[in-house]
């Protein structure tokens, strides 16, 4: 029999505390290396669609907010596509990144995105996905990153139809990855670890 | 619903959760209250997941491979041991990860970090910031140059000591490939020592993060060479999609 000559993915460590020195050195005080932290700006005054802010903590089983946890965000732009190469349904908006990354303020541990809110994206059967953003945290004592969605409370009817959603065995659960509305244009996502109200979490 | 006859995206093989460490790991006593207790839900991948930021080399300065220089006074480097870190990104097909983005941080020769929370009695070296980039070549070859980082006391047990180490950021070409991860050194007896590093649950999976010293890559008196090799998560083609070689 021949062989499949697979390699195994490189076992996952966590990102430490001091995550912060090599991905938002800017942040961290360590200036001069890089122009800008990555993923610090995502829209400019020429970006598509409508600008919201999204912020949140993330808390542990003990209910404590982590100060140094690292969120990324990925999203699709205002029209549902994504600024990547796979991208093969368009051209998405030259002027949106789609990649977003923050630390969690030292203090509070709260995190804020300014973005704009995506378009609907199609799940592989055709369906059309309700409009998401997803996230993968890291931070000291998680072993490999979590990766989780946000969706938005004001799409209740595409998220009633959700493929995503709706597959989900425990409906109780939903309620957690859907943000609160806190404004015009802002929305509060927080997120639980462990313990009661914990984020769903995904393996992808 | 609307159906159609599109071919679905071509996804990434199965994250090995039993080869990836647990995520309640009590050694790593920090892990015990950021662990998720409820079972991770499998989704099917979307475009969400098998699409992803990709860097152009054009965001790279011209010493962001270079730590040994990017945080030091004109005409002055950090202190320690030189050495070159090279290898490639590969996927679990054995294929090159080509414009792969990695970064990269770690403490100075003397185990301490550039970071405001870190109150470790060793001394900051003030030509040494710690941080690092660079994207992978068309091959997934990477590489730079650094000194070596310093094994450091942390407050988990009583007397525990981080292994020498350099933590290691990947972008892949997806975002469910994206990784974090820690490369140690060839004959470090530390690395058998460190609850972090014993989160890893297979022997073969520590190894895979240790760097092999390289003397042939090694540039005479100048750097040592260390060779560190980084698999992603393997991808399925969909055949005649845009890989006529399929898979």
């Amino acid at each position: 029999m021949q062989s499949l000559y697979r390699l195994k993915e490189s076992p996952s460590q966590t990102a430490g505390p001091y995550v912060h020195i090599g991905c938002v050195p800017n942040f961290c005080g360590i200036g001069g290396v890089y122009e800008e932290d990555l993923g610090t700006s995502m829209v400019n005054e020429k970006t598509k669609g409508e600008r919201i802010k999204v912020s949140g903590t993330v808390y542990d089983g003990t209910g404590t907010p982590l100060k140094d946890a690292l969120i990324e965000i990925w999203q699709a732009d205002a029209d549902g596509l994504y600024p990547s190469p796979e991208e093969t349904r368009g051209t998405a908006d030259p002027n949106f990144t789609g990649f977003g990354r923050k630390a969690g303020d030292y203090q509070t541990g709260e995190w804020v995105f300014e973005t704009v809110k995506p378009g609907a994206v199609p799940f592989p059967d055709g369906r059309m996905m309700a409009p998401h953003i997803t996230l993968w945290i890291v931070a000291r004592g998680i072993n490999i990153g979590l990766q989780t969605r946000m969706y938005f409370p004001d799409e209740a009817e595409a998220n009633a139809k959700d493929p995503i959603l709706t597959r989900i065995e425990h409906q109780n659960r939903v309620p957690t990855l859907i943000a609160e509305k806190t404004g015009d244009g802002a929305y509060r996502f927080d997120i639980y670890l462990q313990g009661e109200n914990e984020t769903v979490f995904f393996d992808i | 619903m609307s159906l159609t006859n599109q071919r679905p995206a071509a996804g990434f093989f199965a994250r090995d959760r039993g080869w990836q460490p647990e995520a309640l790991t009590p050694q790593y006593k920090t892990s015990v209250a950021r662990s998720p207790s409820r079972a991770l839900l499998t989704m099917p991948q979307t475009l969400s997941e098998v699409t992803g930021p990709v860097f152009g080399h054009n965001m790279l300065g011209p010493l962001d491979n270079d730590l040994t220089l990017n945080f030091a006074k004109p005409g002055e480097s950090a202190i320690g041991p030189r050495i070159i870190v090279y290898g490639r990104v590969l996927d679990e097909a054995g294929r090159g990860v080509p414009n792969a983005l990695v970064e990269f941080w770690q403490a100075n020769a003397g185990g301490r970090y550039r970071h405001k929370k870190e109150s470790y009695i060793a001394p900051l070296d003030p030509n040494f910031g710690g941080c690092g980039r660079c994207i992978t070549a068309e091959d997934g070859s990477y590489e730079f140059r650094s000194i070596l980082p310093g094994p450091y006391p942390w407050p988990n047990r009583g007397n525990d000591w981080r292994p020498a180490h350099i933590h290691f950021s990947i972008f892949g070409q997806g975002f469910a490939q994206r990784l974090i991860t820690q490369m140690y050194f060839e004959g470090d007896p530390l690395i058998w020592k460190c609850p972090i590093v014993d989160v890893v649950p297979h022997r073969e999976g520590i190894e895979s993060l240790i760097a092999a010293l390289d003397m042939e890559s090694t540039v005479p008196m100048d750097a040592r060479a260390y060779k560190f090799d980084i698999v992603l998560r393997g991808r399925r083609s969909t055949l005649f999609e845009n890989r006529l070689e399929g898979n």
